[in-house]
């Protein structure tokens, strides 16, 4: 069993547990996308991640044109229903404002990537990328095998084992027990296929109540939890808040220029509690 | 909500609706984001009412009263019959064989249906980076039968792909097969000026029906390949006032959400 999960406030735990140069997933399909931590991350002034994510969605295009990633495995990186994410295109389009490398993937492949590294195994298998050019340009994670019981072609991809795996929940309890319902993603893959993890929840509360269709993280799975009301937001948390689809259309207008994307990052992310 | 039902069909409307006329009712579908959850919503909500509507986000039979905007919305999860986890859903739903119809849309199709939504441009110093492959290069292989709906111009209807994304018919008739694809490709390929299908022969898609008001020149000139043309070529039941209507009041449904 591993040791309990600490109860830190959101500024300790990051500071803790990323690092310069780390390989961290911030997940949430979605639903539930921690967004309080990577604001986190950039207020403390991350540089060189590696960010693992199947869709980028609007975090990663803040800690992007941030400037905190050097790299991206992903595999689908849009605005939900809205169109481009501005500040990804332009770090793969101009280097602004540094180089971004790609690793790209489909989400089937990226899906089978995490359950494979929380299975301890080096590489998840599916049936797919055949006649695709993912192949060439991904092929240091992407191989053809063969079966060995039925002869038959299969796709391999490698494991995903990030530095650490963040993930937003509904509620953890005081021992740091974690309870997360609605759309569940790919939460429990990423927190069992990192080295290290932490957990920000919408509260803490003396008790975790049974919720149909409720998936648990025991406490000694996880390494950190911290307390983020509204973490979600503008993506949301199922029976606390409502994922605010406006502000998903605001936000291509906001990030199309990169002065109109500093102005915000400016007075909503760098000035919040917690600046470093 | 009361909603004018006059006024003039757009290319859009159209194309949505004949997209929706595709899926019959009874089939399990795997439903992309933008116009093919609105297609798929009207089939459900007009002849369809049994459709099964998967979304990626793991969520099993939708039947949202509000018109999502991302795959995940919790619209989504709460008329669910069931939510799953995105492992499973591509595991053991799509990779298992349980879908029928595969919605999907694209930035670039050839006339073989082989899809692009990954780069404009080449790929190392892209002109426009597009969002990227998402779940539609196994949707692609897997689904019993591939949907395609998108918006016809010589830039998205192309001779040669900038990447290829997900395969339709591959590069010759019978590459599915030997890739070791279940599924039969796109059957139907819906534009906001007709619909192709592709020969049974070649695999090649061919106009095989206009919208009305549409001439088959301007459907030519909209196409960045020599386009072929069904001797027994179709012109578009136009619109109810049902489709409309139900067309209209759903996609008001998404401008209030905002």
């Amino acid at each position: 069993m591993g040791a309990v999960a600490e109860l830190l406030s959101l500024e300790d735990a990051v500071a803790e547990h990323v690092h310069d140069g780390d390989s961290v997933a911030l997940e949430g399909f979605t639903h539930l996308i921690p967004f309080a931590a990577g604001h986190e991350i950039i207020r403390q002034r991350r540089r060189e991640l590696t960010l693992i994510r199947m869709t980028p969605d609007l975090i990663y295009d803040q800690m992007i044109g941030a400037g905190c990633a050097r790299k991206l495995i992903f595999s689908w990186g849009g605005n939900p229903g809205v169109g481009s994410l501005h500040r990804l295109r332009d770090a793969v389009e101009h280097d602004w404002p540094v180089p971004l490398e790609l690793e790209e993937h489909s989400h089937a492949g990226m899906a089978a990537r995490y359950a494979a590294g929380a299975s301890n195994l080096p590489f998840g298998t599916l049936r797919g990328y055949v006649g695709t050019e993912l192949l060439e340009h991904s092929h240091e994670t992407i191989a053809q095998i063969t079966c060995p019981f039925t002869g038959e072609e299969l796709t391999a991809v490698r494991a995903l084992r990030p530095d650490v795996g963040i993930v937003h929940a509904q509620r953890a309890d005081r021992d740091g027990n974690v309870q997360i319902w609605g759309i569940v993603g790919v939460q429990k893959e990423i927190v069992l296929a990192s080295a290290r993890s932490l957990v920000t929840v919408e509260e803490i509360v003396d008790e975790l109540e049974a919720r149909p269709g409720a998936i648990v993280l025991p406490s000694w799975a996880v390494g950190a939890v911290a307390e983020a009301p509204r973490g979600a937001h503008p993506s949301y948390a199922h029976d606390y808040y409502d994922r605010d689809n406006g502000f998903y259309q605001r936000w291509d207008k906001i990030s199309r220029d990169r002065d109109s994307f500093g102005e915000w990052m400016a007075e909503n992310v760098l000035t919040s509690a917690g600046v470093a | 909500m009361s909603t004018r039902v006059d006024g003039a069909v757009s290319a859009d409307e159209m194309m949505t609706v004949v997209a929706a006329r595709a899926l019959t009712d009874e089939t399990v579908c795997f439903v992309g984001i933008g116009l093919p959850s609105t297609a798929a919503n009207l089939a459900r909500l007009t002849h369809a009412p049994r459709t099964v509507l998967i979304y990626e986000s793991g969520t099993i039979g939708s039947k949202p009263r509000t018109l999502p905007l991302s795959i995940g919305d919790g619209e989504l999860a709460e008329t669910a019959d069931a939510v799953v986890p995105v492992p499973e859903i591509f595991a053991y739903w799509l990779q298992g064989g349980r879908i029928d119809v595969g919605f999907l849309g694209a930035a670039q199709i050839d006339r073989l249906g082989n899809l692009n939504s990954t780069v404009i441009g080449g790929y190392e110093r892209p002109k426009v980076r597009l969002p990227g492959a998402g779940g539609a290069p196994e949707i692609a292989a897997m689904a019993r039968k591939v949907i395609v709906i998108m918006r016809q111009s010589p830039r998205s209807f192309v001779e040669r792909l900038d990447f290829r994304t997900s395969v339709g018919y591959g590069v010759a008739p019978g590459d599915r097969k030997r890739l070791g694809m279940p599924g039969r490709g796109p059957t139907i390929v819906i534009t906001d000026l007709g619909v192709l299908r592709p020969d049974p022969e070649t695999c090649e898609l061919a106009l095989t029906q206009v919208h009305p008001g549409v001439t088959v020149e301007r459907v030519r000139e909209q196409t960045g390949w020599r386009l072929a043309v069904s001797d027994d070529l179709q012109e578009t039941e136009p619109p109810s006032e049902e489709e409309l209507r139900e067309l209209r009041e759903l996609r008001a449904t998404l401008e209030a959400g905002a």
